[in-house]
């Protein structure tokens, strides 16, 4: 692998990386949330999934 | 001061206190914005996926090699779109902010609190990517020149944003400190952008967004685009997702609060 496939893969994995780790972390803290408001809220959560 | 109008008839004029009601406040009602924001999220999610799952692999293995840069030319594919993003991003936010100062938007608070980390993210990835092209191409990892000085200085209004809005027990004391902050870096980003044009600097000038034709050959700048347009939309799914689930922290907090009040209430 030439140095310029180095620096070319490193940029593909720290971009798909940072947006993988942001991803995974809003998803679990949207799903607790979800959870958390569901046993304190049921009829309210229920509304929310509702179509407008 | 505000005095109630008891009449019983039809108002002859206008309510002040309905006009900012209208347009964009119809979506400051939490359940009604969470109704709607999930309806969007799963297909923003799944155009991101695609537009992406074509653009990376595009501009990875399908796209040919520059005449002058070789390989390297690769790293713009996702150099680029976190430029962009960092850019018009914080114009995002600047916007954000006036409707947080101006009309007190609720909703514009969580979301520019919420747009601070996935913009700041987008700009160290610029920074970081666009280091990783210079060491071959202009062999050094970094030069003190305007555009990537304005693009560093970028960075830090992301971080002190981020920063600022949580350094307040009071919520909306931090999210108007945080919009006053955005607004006044707000200057930054024509410079950022023009800085090229009016310095002297290592960085090329603009290549794909200047007037008159791009000077990107198509085989270049088709993949280019769609990794942008990929990007934009993984980073509004991002911040439409951290926005609901702020908002839906936010009523947490308040049913806890009123559960705590009920237990002390004797």
């Amino acid at each position: 692998m030439s140095l310029h496939w180095i620096h070319v893969t490193a940029s593909y994995a720290l971009v798909c990386g940072g947006f993988l780790i942001l991803a995974i972390a809003t998803i679990s803290r949207h799903a607790a949330a979800k959870r958390r408001l569901a046993q304190l809220d049921p009829r309210a959560s229920r509304r929310a999934q509702e179509p407008s | 001061m505000d005095t109630a109008d008891t009449r019983t008839g039809p108002s002859p004029l206008p309510l002040p206190a309905a006009a900012p009601r209208g347009g964009l406040h119809r979506f400051a009602n939490p359940g009604r914005f969470l109704r709607l924001s999930g309806q969007v999220l799963p297909w923003l999610t799944a155009a991101a996926v695609l537009v992406l799952g074509i653009g990376l692999p595009w501009g990875l293995f399908f796209s040919p090699p520059d005449w002058q840069q070789g390989e390297t030319v690769r790293i713009l594919y996702v150099h680029v779109p976190m430029a962009w993003l960092a850019m018009g991003g914080y114009a995002g936010l600047a916007l954000g902010s006036v409707l947080s100062l101006i009309w007190r938007h609720p909703l514009a608070d969580l979301a520019c609190r919420e747009l601070s980390p996935v913009g700041a993210l987008a700009t160290a990835l610029c920074l970081a990517t666009g280091s990783l092209w210079g060491k071959p191409m202009w062999g050094t990892w970094w030069v003190w020149d305007a555009r990537l000085t304005s693009v560093l200085v970028l960075f830090f209004l992301w971080l002190g944003h981020a920063a600022l809005v949580r350094a307040f027990d009071d919520t909306e004391r931090g999210a108007r400190m945080g919009a006053i902050l955005a607004l006044i870096g707000a200057v930054n980003v024509p410079i950022v952008k023009f800085s090229v044009d009016w310095w002297n600097t290592l960085h090329q000038p603009a290549s794909v967004t200047r007037l008159g034709a791009p000077g990107l050959h198509v085989d270049i700048l088709y993949p280019l685009l769609t990794c942008g347009l990929g990007f934009t939309l993984a980073f509004a799914a991002l911040v439409l997702a951290r926005t609901r689930a702020a908002v839906m922290e936010r009523r947490i907090r308040a049913l806890q609060l009123a559960a705590a009040r009920r237990a002390e209430a004797p």
